[in-house]
């Protein structure tokens, strides 16, 4: 009896030490997921990148904030929607996973939104590229960090039509991610009197683009865009190139463009190409400090999305720090509160409708002379200000800010 | 100025030149599947894989030991053969006994594993080959920009495919390998060495896909997932022709690529479906394909 009592009381004083004061961290620990394409068409712009950048920005904080240890976990998500969905799902309920990074094709983000939103965690994410998801689809769970369809819409649109460039044809992917690019676009060269001379739709994964490139070369158009990604974009660019676009006067405009595909088809090829970009590894001290100690452990330059999740991921975790706590809406506020300053965005600024906003970079790459390295592959033409290339709010149809202007009215 | 189906004869011809072109690949390629079908009744799912590792043999020489691009396109078929053998050899034999399913599921698992390790080793967006410098530039025909070297893909790969199709058809050998197809055992019966013959067989029907691999690297991204994405095509382009029917698939590959290059003009969502609708209708009217014979 006496034992028992012992015991009884040896656990309640354990208990009680234990849970005042650092409570806020649940199961004593914080935990993060990284969920993304690891084997498909997006493994090089994000995969293991994306799960290094993770792992450096945990390494950076010291492996621990608020007296707790952080621990990573990772999954490819296949880009199936279904896949996803499941994963973040046991994350969150067996896993005790805080908060998921990563997140690429769109689909995937959706679906994954509605679980976060069920347990409420935190997703950052950083591969996406649909505006959507901070606008129709927006959520509280939800910060959208590196880049959207936006963004890369009205940075490359506006950067050519001001050079006089006013002539569009469109080479477009023939899905949701490619037709919604297009009509960016297309509405951004509208909107300041240009014209959209055509577009083509090409299939998903299509190999000789010959066909399309001459039909393009046929419209005379003075900008060729590229409404796609990953594959697509390089073997347009390729055959635009054997059939000698670039070289008789057209403007290649890359509408999604990642610096692996710029490695992949090589400055000789890619010449000339115009694209915005969210960040690029040469273009500060900075930037070039941390893309050298990624290099060393990954042995490929960043991506603007592998660089984002570092940023994303050490933002968080400072905002674990100064709160103490690993609750959504605590960390969340907290990182609203502080402005994202690192070598990614030098004023970043969380919205209500989760975009972070910061400076995009129209960039162009280089020709094979004036490349003096592997990795010296583009050079930034102009910063493009965060408020300029993100959609601003008054034009926004998320439900966080719809409502909270009714009430106000 | 006149118009052909609603079109300007410039950009008509423009397109089945370019369609010609992608059919030679088809062509390469389906020869390729006819030939091992016809002999071997395997249903060489590794076909596509092949022929990205023979874009990668030309790539790797090139970058690692400076072999250029006219010694890749013997090496790289020579290398993809004797991988082939190998294959046949020691995976492949053991299966002619059981169902067709047998062989494309092994064939199949050995594609994966192909394409899996070259994503795990040189990542998905693959890297890009230099065009041979001989072969630079192009000519104005007029009603279209032609690149030299897709001139010379045709031209290539013209040459191959009837100089196989002679080779089967019109030589000894040939006769003894068609021999070998309609009836193995009589053949052993004259003291030919059948199963030698099968092993050659697969040998040179994988070298073709190296071949159409190495003409593919300076056009096409060099990438693990290159030839996935020609594959089921080609598969199509081979039920079209008749399955084990040499001049078929070569003519149908042609054919096909034909085919696509009009449907990118008229309709280009559908330009990767088209050639499987006209599968669909080659099989309901002839089902043993357009120059098979009928079982």
């Amino acid at each position: 009896m006496k034992k028992i009592i012992k015991t009884v009381g040896a656990i309640l004083l354990a208990a009680s030490t234990s849970t005042p004061i650092l409570a806020a961290i649940s199961d004593d620990a914080v935990k993060i997921g990284v969920l993304t394409d690891m084997s498909g068409p997006y493994r090089a712009s994000n995969g293991p990148g994306s799960v290094e950048a993770a792992m450096m920005a945990i390494e950076d904080a010291g492996n621990e904030v608020a007296g707790k240890p952080v621990t990573l976990v990772s999954a490819d998500d296949q880009n199936k929607a279904d896949i996803g969905a499941a994963r973040a799902r046991q994350w969150f309920d067996v896993g005790g996973v805080d908060m998921v990074t990563g997140l690429t094709a769109t689909s995937v983000t959706l679906a994954v939104k509605n679980i976060a939103e069920d347990k409420d965690r935190l997703l950052l994410v950083t591969g996406s590229a649909s505006s959507s998801i901070t606008n129709e689809h927006c959520s509280p769970n939800l910060v959208h960090w590196v880049y959207d369809t936006h963004a890369l819409a009205s940075g490359t649109a506006v950067a050519l039509m001001e050079q006089g460039l006013d002539s569009w044809y469109f080479l477009t992917a023939d899905y949701t991610f490619g037709t919604n690019l297009q009509a960016d676009v297309a509405a951004v060269v509208k909107a300041r009197g240009g014209d959209v001379l055509g577009a083509v739709r090409h299939p998903l994964s299509t190999n000789d683009f010959s066909s399309f490139i001459l039909q393009a070369q046929g419209s005379n158009a003075k900008v060729i865009a590229l409404a796609n990604a990953g594959t697509d974009t390089i073997n347009a660019i390729k055959a635009a190139n054997e059939f000698g676009l670039v070289d008789s006067g057209f403007n290649m405009a890359g509408l999604l463009t990642t610096l692996d595909v710029i490695k992949g088809l090589g400055t000789e090829t890619a010449k000339g190409l115009y694209f915005t970009t969210g960040f690029y590894w040469d273009r500060t001290p900075e930037t070039r400090d941390w893309s050298q100690r990624f290099y060393e452990r990954f042995g490929a330059m960043p991506t603007m999305i592998q660089a984002g999740v570092y940023s994303a991921v050490s933002h968080y975790l400072k905002a674990v720090e100064a709160t103490g706590s690993d609750d959504r809406a605590t960390v969340l506020a907290q990182m609203r509160k502080t402005p994202v300053r690192d070598f990614f965005a030098k004023n970043g600024q969380i919205r209500e409708d989760g975009r972070m906003v910061y400076d995009m970079y129209l960039a162009r790459v280089k020709a094979p002379e004036d490349s003096k390295g592997e990795w010296d592959l583009n050079e930034i033409i102009r910063t493009i200000p965060g408020d300029q290339a993100y959609r601003p709010l008054s034009e926004s149809q998320c439900s966080l800010i719809t409502d909270s202007n009714t009430t106000s009215h | 100025m006149f118009e052909i189906i609603g079109m300007s004869p410039q950009v008509l011809f423009g397109q089945l030149l370019l369609g010609l072109i992608n059919g030679s690949f088809y062509a390469l390629l389906s020869l390729g599947l006819a030939i091992i079908f016809g002999l071997l009744n395997i249903i060489n799912f590794v076909h596509g894989a092949l022929y990205m590792l023979g874009a990668f043999v030309a790539l790797l020489g090139l970058q690692w030991l400076g072999i250029n691009y006219w010694a890749s396109l013997i090496i790289a078929p020579l290398l993809i053969a004797l991988l082939g053998i190998l294959m046949e050899r020691f995976l492949l034999r053991k299966l002619y006994r059981e169902d067709h399913l047998y062989s494309l599921l092994l064939t199949f698992g050995l594609a994966l594993i192909l394409e899996g390790s070259f994503i795990h080793w040189f990542g998905i967006s693959g890297q890009a080959y230099p065009v041979p410098d001989a072969l630079r530039g192009g000519y104005n025909l007029g009603f279209m920009y032609l690149p030299t070297y897709r001139g010379w893909i045709v031209l290539a790969s013209l040459l191959v495919c009837f100089g196989c199709w002679y080779l089967i058809e019109r030589t000894r050998l040939g006769s003894l390998l068609r021999a070998g197809t309609e009836n193995p055992e009589l053949l052993k019966a004259f003291g030919v060495n059948v199963p030698l013959i099968v092993t050659l067989t697969y040998g040179v029907g994988v070298a073709l896909a190296a071949f159409a691999g190495v003409l593919a690297a300076p056009v096409y991204q060099v990438s693990p997932v290159m030839g996935s994405n020609l594959l089921i095509v080609v598969f199509a382009v081979v039920v079209i022709g008749g399955m084990g029917s040499i001049l078929g698939s070569i003519l149908t590959g042609l054919g096909m690529g034909l085919v696509e290059g009009l449907t990118k003009v008229f309709y280009p969502e559908a330009s990767t479906t088209v050639i499987f609708l006209v599968m669909i209708l080659v099989l309901l009217t002839r089902p043993a394909g357009l120059f098979g014979k009928e079982a």
